[in-house]
C-alpha cells in the first residue's frame, strides 16, 4: 500500500483536490481510502464516506495535532494494509506552520491556495519546504501574472517540488497529479522510518494546561523574547 | 560547495549575493544578529530551542548548500522556445475516432475553437495545457515541438509554456498598476524591466477604452481595463509562448488588437469562442461537436470580408459607447467611424458648457 501525505493551511483545497483524486482511482479500479486528521471537529470524514470508500477521522482533541499525526499514523497505516487498500491519502488540518506530516520516502503534497496572498508560501513552512509536489488551487480566479509569481513565491521556498495547478471544483489538474504520483518511487512504509522535519520543542507548563499568566507559572522549556534598550523608546 | 564561501564570512554577505536565501534561513533559525559569520550562526542552533534544535550544524549546511544550487539552477533556465503544438486524435464522447492525422499549429498563429455549450471546448483547452498523453476523456495526444510529455517536464516556475486567460480571472492583490508590474518582472531579474512596464500599461490603454494609470489599484480596475492590462502583461512579461483564452467575449476591449498584440510576440494562441468576430480572427476554425473536433474550417475570402463588416460594426458600437457615456444622444445611426475621438472632445466641451 501506498500511503501519500496532503498538508496545507485551513480551506486551502486539500478535501477538493483528494476527492477529485479518488473519483479518477475509483475510474481505475484502484481500492483508495482516506485517513483525515484534524483538532477538534472535521466533516471531511462523511463527505469521503459519500464516495464510498474506507474513512478514518482521528481528532487530537487537547494534544498538538502534529504530534497526534506522528503518534498515529503507524497504527492507520496498519489498518489501510489490513482493508488491503492500494493507496492511502492522509488529509492533515490545524497544523501549526511549524511541523510537516511529511515523512521520509513517502510522498508529500502540499496543497497551497492561490487566493490566500501573494506571500503566502513564505509563510507556511515545513509543509510546504519538505513536499514533493505544491498544489496550487483556486488559480481559477486570480490572473496569469499572479499565478507566475506565486509559483516563484513557491519556489523561492522549496525550489525543487513539482507545482501543479488543480482545480478543485472541476477538478481540472487532478489526473496530471495522479500522474505525476503514480511515477514516483517513493512508497515506503511508516514503520521504523522519520519524518523529514522535527516539530518544536514544547514541554512547558503550558501544555499541561496551566493557564495562568505570570513567571512564576512558568516551568520547563521556554523562550523570552529579547527587549533591549532601544526597544524602550528612549 | 556554494556555502564555503560564505562560512567565515557575515551572513549578511550572503543575503546581498542570495538575496532568497535570508527568507529561507529564517524560516529555519532565528536571524537577529546578520553581522555573524554563517558557521557562528549555524553552530549556534544547537543551543536555541529551535525546531530544528536536532539538526546538527553540517545538515543545515547541506540543506543551505543544496538550496542554493537548486536556485541557481532555477534562475538560469532560459525562456521555453515552442516551435510547433501537435494535435493527434482522439475520441468524442461517443468513442469516435475524431477525423484527421495531426493538425500542427506555429508561433504566431490563433486557432478560434467554436461550438455549443457542452460539446468540448474547454476540455479541448485543457488536453493543451496539461500536454494530453491519451489519459484525458477525450484520449487526444498532444505534442510539442514533435515531443510527447514536454509540457509535463515543466513543472517548476518559469518553465511553465501555457498562460491562461479567462472570464472568472481576476487581479486579487492590493498593488498598484506600476508595484503590480514590477513584481512579476522580478520573476525574471536578469532581462530588465524599466521600458517594459511603459509599454505594458501605454498597449493596455490602447485595448481597453478607458485610460488607467501606473498608481491605480490592478483589483479596483473595470472588467475591461483589467482584460487588457492581463492581455498587455500576458503578451510582455510571461514566459509561456502557449496562450489559451477562454471566452472573454464581453471584456469590452479591442479585440483585434488584443489578439494582434499575442502573436506579435510569437505566441500560439487558442481562443475557445461564442463571438464571431473573434473566431474570423483566427485563420484557422476548429469546429467541436459532441466532444470531438468536427471541422477544421480555414477562413475564406468571403468571411475576410464579413470580418471586415463586423469590425466596422464593432468600431460603431464602441463609439457609441463612448458617447452615450458622457451624455451623447444615440439617436443618430449614421456614425461614422474613426472621428470618435474628436467628436467625444467636442460633446465634452458641449456638456461641460
Ligand atoms: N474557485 C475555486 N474554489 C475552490 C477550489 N478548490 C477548493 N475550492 C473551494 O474552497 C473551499 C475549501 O475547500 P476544502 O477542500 O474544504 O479545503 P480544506 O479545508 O483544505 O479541505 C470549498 O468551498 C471549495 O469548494 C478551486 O480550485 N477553485
Ligand atoms: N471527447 C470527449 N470525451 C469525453 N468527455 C468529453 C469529451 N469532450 C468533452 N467532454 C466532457 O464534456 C463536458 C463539457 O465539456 P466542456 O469542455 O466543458 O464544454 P464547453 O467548454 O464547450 O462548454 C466536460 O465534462 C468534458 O470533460
Ligand atoms: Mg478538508
Ligand atoms: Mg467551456
Amino acid at each position: 500500500m501506498r500511503l501519500i501525505t496532503f498538508a496545507g493551511p485551513p480551506s486551502s483545497g486539500k478535501t477538493s483536490v483528494i476527492s477529485k483524486m479518488i473519483q479518477i482511482y475509483l475510474d481505475h479500479h484502484i481500492r483508495v481510502g482516506v485517513i483525515k486528521f484534524d483538532c477538534l471537529q472535521s466533516n471531511d470524514d462523511k463527505f469521503f464516506a459519500h464516495m464510498n470508500i474506507p474513512v478514518l477521522l482521528g481528532l487530537s482533541g487537547q494534544q498538538c495535532p502534529d504530534h497526534y499525526f506522528v503518534s498515529n499514523i503507524e497504527d492507520v497505516f496498519n489498518w489501510g494494509q489490513e482493508l488491503g487498500l492500494d493507496i492511502l491519502l492522509s488529509e492533515s488540518a490545524g497544523l501549526c506552520n511549524r511541523c510537516a506530516p511529511h515523512i521520509r520516502d513517502i510522498p508529500a503534497v502540499c496543497v497551497i491556495d492561490q487566493m490566500s496572498g501573494i506571500h503566502t508560501p513564505k509563510k507556511i513552512g515545513p509543509m510546504l519546504r519538505f513536499a514533493d509536489i505544491v498544489v496550487i488551487t483556486k488559480s481559477d480566479l486570480v490572473s496569469q501574472a499572479e499565478r507566475e509569481v506565486f509559483e516563484m513565491n513557491v519556489s523561492y521556498v522549496n525550489p525543487r517540488a513539482d507545482i501543479l495547478h488543480v482545480n478543485g471544483l472541476t477538478g481540472q489538474g487532478a489526473r496530471e497529479l495522479v500522474g505525476v504520483l503514480e511515477a514516483s518511487t517513493d512508497d515506503a512504509t511508516v514503520s521504523g522510518n522519520r519524518l523529514r522535519c522535527s516539530m518544536p520543542t514544547a514541554l512547558c507548563s503550558y501544555c499541561m494546561g496551566e493557564t495562568n499568566i505570570g513567571a512564576s507559572y512558568q516551568l520547563g522549556n521556554l523562550r523570552k523574547i529579547k527587549i533591549r534598550d532601544k526597544d524602550m523608546g528612549g | 560547495m556554494i556555502v564555503d564561501q560564505y562560512l567565515h564570512k557575515p551572513v549578511k554577505l550572503l543575503f546581498v549575493e542570495h538575496p532568497y536565501a535570508e527568507d529561507w534561513l529564517g524560516q529555519i533559525c532565528i536571524l537577529d544578529d546578520v553581522n555573524c559569520t554563517l558557521h557562528e550562526l549555524v553552530s549556534r542552533q544547537k543551543e536555541s530551542f529551535d525546531p530544528l534544535q536536532n539538526m546538527n550544524a553540517r545538515l543545515l549546511l547541506e540543506q543551505l548548500d543544496d538550496y542554493l544550487s537548486a536556485m541557481k539552477d532555477l534562475l538560469k533556465q532560459p525562456r521555453e522556445e515552442v516551435k510547433t503544438v501537435a494535435l493527434l486524435p482522439g475520441r468524442d464522447k461517443d468513442g469516435r475516432l475524431e477525423k484527421f492525422d495531426s493538425l500542427v499549429f506555429y508561433p504566431g498563429e490563433i486557432v478560434a475553437i467554436v461550438g455549443p455549450t457542452g460539446s468540448g471546448k474547454s476540455r479541448l483547452l485543457e488536453d493543451i495545457e496539461c500536454g494530453a498523453d491519451g489519459n484525458t476523456p477525450s484520449k487526444r495526444r498532444v505534442l510539442i515541438n514533435d515531443q510527447q510529455s514536454y509540457i509535463r517536464k515543466k513543472r517548476r516556475a518559469r518553465q511553465k509554456i501555457v498562460a491562461q486567460l479567462s472570464q472568472n480571472m481576476n487581479f486579487v492583490v492590493d498593488l498598484g498598476v506600476g508595484d503590480f508590474l514590477n513584481m512579476h518582472a522580478r520573476c525574471w531579474p536578469s532581462e530588465g524591466s524599466g521600458n517594459k512596464i511603459a509599454r505594458i500599461l501605454e498597449l493596455a490603454n490602447s485595448l481597453s477604452g478607458e485610460k488607467f494609470a501606473l498608481e491605480d489599484n490592478v483589483a479596483q480596475l473595470s472588467g475591461g481595463q483589467s482584460r487588457a492590462l492581463m492581455i498587455a502583461d500576458c503578451a510582455l512579461l510571461s514566459t509561456a509562448p502557449i496562450v489559451l483564452i477562454d471566452e472573454i467575449e464581453n471584456a469590452g476591449i479591442n479585440r483585434r488588437r488584443a489578439l494582434d498584440l499575442l502573436t506579435s510576440e510569437d505566441k500560439i494562441v487558442f481562443l475557445a469562442t461564442h463571438d464571431p468576430l473573434l473566431a474570423l480572427l483566427a485563420q484557422k476554425r476548429l469546429v467541436i461537436k459532441n466532444g470531438g473536433i468536427h471541422r477544421v474550417v480555414l477562413r475564406s475570402k468571403g468571411e475576410e470580408e464579413t470580418l471586415k463588416k463586423l469590425e466596422f460594426m464593432d468600431r460603431q458600437l464602441l463609439e457609441m459607447r463612448a458617447r452615450m457615456r458622457i451624455g451623447g444622444a444615440l439617436d443618430d445611426c449614421k456614425l461614422s467611424t474613426g472621428i470618435i475621438d474628436s467628436e467625444c472632445a467636442a460633446l465634452k466641451r458641449n456638456t461641460a458648457e
